[in-house]
This record gives C-alpha cells, sequence and structure tokens, in this order.
C-alpha cells in the first residue's frame, strides 16, 4: 500500500466510524429515558415479595442505607438497607445482602424485616445454582421462600434455623441442601443484625438518591 | 430477483447451509441460551435483526472499503449494531435482556454474522444482502427456537413458559405438561446432545430424500448419476 491508499483507508476507517458512533448515540438517546424507567420499576419490583401486606407511605427506593464492608450483615461486600414508614414511624427495612456460600458461588438476595423482627419476605435476585435443582429457590418457580415469612429469632429459637436434616425446622429442596443452607444463614445473620442494630438502622437520615445508585 | 429465486434462498439458509446445522457457526449462543423456548427466541431474533442490518450495511458500503481494512470495518458495524440492539432489548424487554445477560453483547462474536459480510454482503447489491442476511438469519432463528422447545420439554416438562418477558405482565408458567423433568436436557450436556440430534436428523432426512431420488429415477438415469 502506498500512502495516499494508507490516506484513503485512514480517512474511510474515520468516516465509518462517525456514522457507526452517532447511530449509537441515536439509540442510546431513544432509549434512556425508558432504559432509567425500566431499572427502577423492576427495583421496586424486586423489592415488593418483602413488602407485601404492610402499611406504608414512604417512598422505599429514596430511604437507602449503604452498609461499606466490614459488616456483620452477610456477604463481602456492602450491603443495602431500604426502609419504609408509615406516617414517620418506621414500618420495615429490607437488606439486599449476599450469601456466599451457595453451591455455584454467591447468591444475592432480599430479605424483609419488620418492625418487631419477623421476616416479611425473602426474595432471591441473583444466583448461579443449578438449573432444576437450586434454582427453585426462585419464587417463579417454586414457593420454598415463602416459608420464612412472619418467622423471627425467636421463632423458632436460633438452633432451629436450619433444615430439617440439619435438625432445624425448614424444608430443603430435593436434591439441593446447600442451596437452602446457604439461603437460611443468611437470613438468620441479617436478623442477628437487624436485632442489634435496629435504632440505628432506622435513626439514620433519609439520603438523597444519588444517580449513580447501584442496583441490588 | 424473482419469487422463485427467495424461495430457493429461504431453502438454502433453513436448510442446505443453515448457519447452525451445517455451517456449525455461532455455536456458543446457540448452546447456552437455548434451555427455554422464550430465551431461543429472543437471542434469535436479535441475531436476526443484527444480520440483516450488518448485511445491508455492508453491502451499501462495499464500495468505499478497502480489502485491507474490511474486516476492522465489519467488526466496526456490527459493534455499534449489537449495541442499539441491547439498548432496545433493555428499552422494551428488560425482562428478557436480563434472562440472556451477557449473551446479547456477545451476538458480536457471532462468527455466522461476519463469515455473511465476507462471503456474501461484500459483493453483492444491498438488496440481495438484506434477503440472504433474512435466510441465513431465520434459519439460525429457528433452530435456536427448535433446541429451545426440545430442551424445555425434555428438562422442565413444559412449553413456552415466560412469555411475559416478550409481551410484560405476571411471570407465566405457559404449558405445563409435568412438574419438573429430566433434569439434564436444561444443563449444558443437554445442549450439545440436542445439537446433535438436529444435526442427525438434518443428514438423516437429506439421505432418505436422495435414496428416494435414486429409486424414482430410471434405470439409465440411475447408472450415468452413479
Amino acid at each position: 500500500m502506498n500512502d495516499t491508499a494508507v490516506f484513503k483507508s485512514g480517512v474511510t476507517l474515520a468516516v465509518i466510524a462517525a456514522i457507526c458512533t452517532a447511530m449509537v448515540a441515536m439509540t442510546y438517546r431513544l432509549t434512556e429515558e425508558r432504559i432509567i424507567a425500566n431499572e427502577q420499576a423492576w427495583l421496586e419490583r424486586s423489592l415488593q415479595p418483602a413488602l407485601s401486606g404492610l402499611f406504608f407511605d414512604s417512598g422505599v427506593t429514596e430511604s437507602k442505607i449503604v452498609v461499606p464492608p466490614p459488616h456483620e450483615l452477610p456477604g463481602s461486600e456492602a450491603a443495602i438497607i431500604y426502609r419504609v414508614y408509615a406516617e414517620g414511624a418506621p414500618v420495615a427495612a429490607l437488606f439486599v445482602v449476599t450469601a456466599r456460600d451457595g453451591y455455584a458461588g454467591p447468591i444475592r438476595m432480599l430479605a424483609g424485616i419488620d418492625v418487631t423482627g419477623l421476616v416479611t419476605g425473602v426474595h432471591v435476585l441473583e444466583h448461579r445454582e443449578t438449573p432444576g435443582l437450586g434454582d427453585r429457590v426462585e419464587s417463579t418457580k417454586s414457593d420454598w421462600v415463602k416459608q420464612f415469612d412472619g418467622h423471627s429469632l425467636l421463632d423458632p429459637e436460633p438452633a432451629g434455623w436450619s433444615i430439617k436434616s440439619d435438625g432445624g425446622q425448614f424444608d430443603q429442596l430435593t436434591g439441593a441442601s446447600v442451596t437452602p443452607r446457604a439461603i437460611i444463614k443468611a437470613i438468620k445473620e441479617t436478623l442477628l443484625y437487624f436485632d442489634a442494630h435496629r435504632d440505628e438502622i432506622f435513626a439514620e437520615a433519609v439520603t438523597e438518591p444519588d444517580k449513580e445508585e447501584e442496583s441490588p | 430477483m424473482t419469487p422463485r429465486g427467495i424461495i430457493d434462498r429461504f431453502k438454502t439458509g433453513l436448510w442446505h447451509e443453515n448457519p447452525g446445522l451445517v455451517q456449525l457457526l455461532g455455536l456458543c449462543p446457540l448452546l447456552a441460551v437455548t434451555s427455554t423456548f422464550v430465551n431461543g427466541f429472543g437471542l434469535g431474533i436479535a441475531t436476526l435483526a443484527v444480520l440483516v442490518a450488518s448485511n445491508g450495511l455492508v453491502s451499501a458500503t462495499r464500495r468505499w472499503i478497502r480489502t485491507e481494512i474490511r474486516i476492522p470495518i465489519y467488526v466496526l458495524i456490527i459493534a455499534s449494531l449489537v449495541t442499539c440492539i441491547e439498548l432496545i432489548f433493555k428499552a422494551w424487554f428488560p425482562s428478557l435482556d436480563r434472562s440472556l445477560g451477557i449473551f446479547i453483547p456477545l451476538i458480536v462474536t457471532n462468527c455466522a454474522i461476519v463469515a455473511r459480510a465476507e462471503v456474501f454482503a461484500s459483493r453483492n447489491p444491498v438488496g440481495s444482502s438484506i434477503v440472504d442476511g433474512l435466510v441465513m438469519g431465520s434459519g439460525f432463528a429457528l433452530l435456536l427456537m427448535a433446541i429451545g422447545v426440545f430442551r424445555e420439554l425434555l428438562g422442565q416438562g413444559s412449553l413456552f413458559s415466560r412469555l411475559d418477558m416478550l409481551f410484560g405482565g405476571d411471570p407465566m408458567r405457559g404449558l405445563v405438561f409435568t412438574d419438573g423433568g429430566w433434569l439434564l436436557a436444561i444443563l449444558p450436556p443437554g445442549a450439545f446432545f440436542s445439537l446433535a440430534l438436529a444435526i442427525a436428523a438434518k443428514n438423516t432426512i437429506d439421505r432418505r430424500r436422495r435414496k428416494n431420488r435414486h429409486s424414482t429415477m430410471p434405470r439409465r438415469a440411475r447408472k450415468l448419476s452413479q
């Protein structure tokens, strides 16, 4: 290739790069609003399972606290707590935590605890458990996670917070005991944390939602 | 192009030169996402859209592209198109996007797309290239859907579950025949088995057809063709 050919190729590449960039930029502009709305809606919707049957009048996603590691909650990354209030009085706290010891890596989950310490709902957000076995912890696939609703640290006693084959009170999943064990342990640790820090959690001022919110 | 020619092209793309069954291109997404019909359908449609658009663009710009720089330009065009498709999925099919995850951006690496740009679009007019993208893309998409249906039926005992990812609304379980199924089918080995069965089935049908054609031919013609 001589110099003119190199120059021409360079110009062609630059023009096509500019056209492609323009195309992506336009699509981005057209979809940006919907994407942000979708992410917000997804976040609110994914918090719903932990809010069923509660009365509250505050926005959920605005009352977020990020607990940086190290903390006593399950998981080694930052945990997120959303709080809901009714007429200014605390109603419940939703924890986005990570159960570390899943069968195939960490399990990101949501645990809701009301102000008296009862579990209001548990929901698995992200996992890589085996399809057909461990993935039945997803609420779309089975009702397994519903069995924790209404339980607390007193009911059952701490020793009962494990699967039946380990001498506890909760059902396991056929063919998968590692996943339920990890989730139950994470719920128990979250309950213990809530018990020790309840006043701090609800006392902390509501923070302004910043733009770079990380979704759970 | 005559309607007859287009029909022939579809036969080629869907059967004789199916990108997945015959050319064995794009196997990574083919094997990874086909655990259900919806996933196969979503990725199939996304790949089809990218293939049609990239064939069109490559063909439209083929006069100005020097052969030395054609590959970087194909990559540029395909990568931009995939980014657009990803944004569109995020905006209109958010749950499908979540379910397919990394495999939408990975369409960039689907060699079926670069292959069509290089083999066909860079040498043919725009209309014909778009038709080529359409037939090859549908061949790939139909294979993804077929394997999705097969694996979902065997592995979960259901059909068309989670169609809500396409149309929105509450999670739908689809047609449920049994509760649970043959687990292996939805695990990665099941993908390999399903593809192998599909290829074997295609080859069997082809061979049988060839035999039939032979036996219906007059004896002299059969002798000549041997």
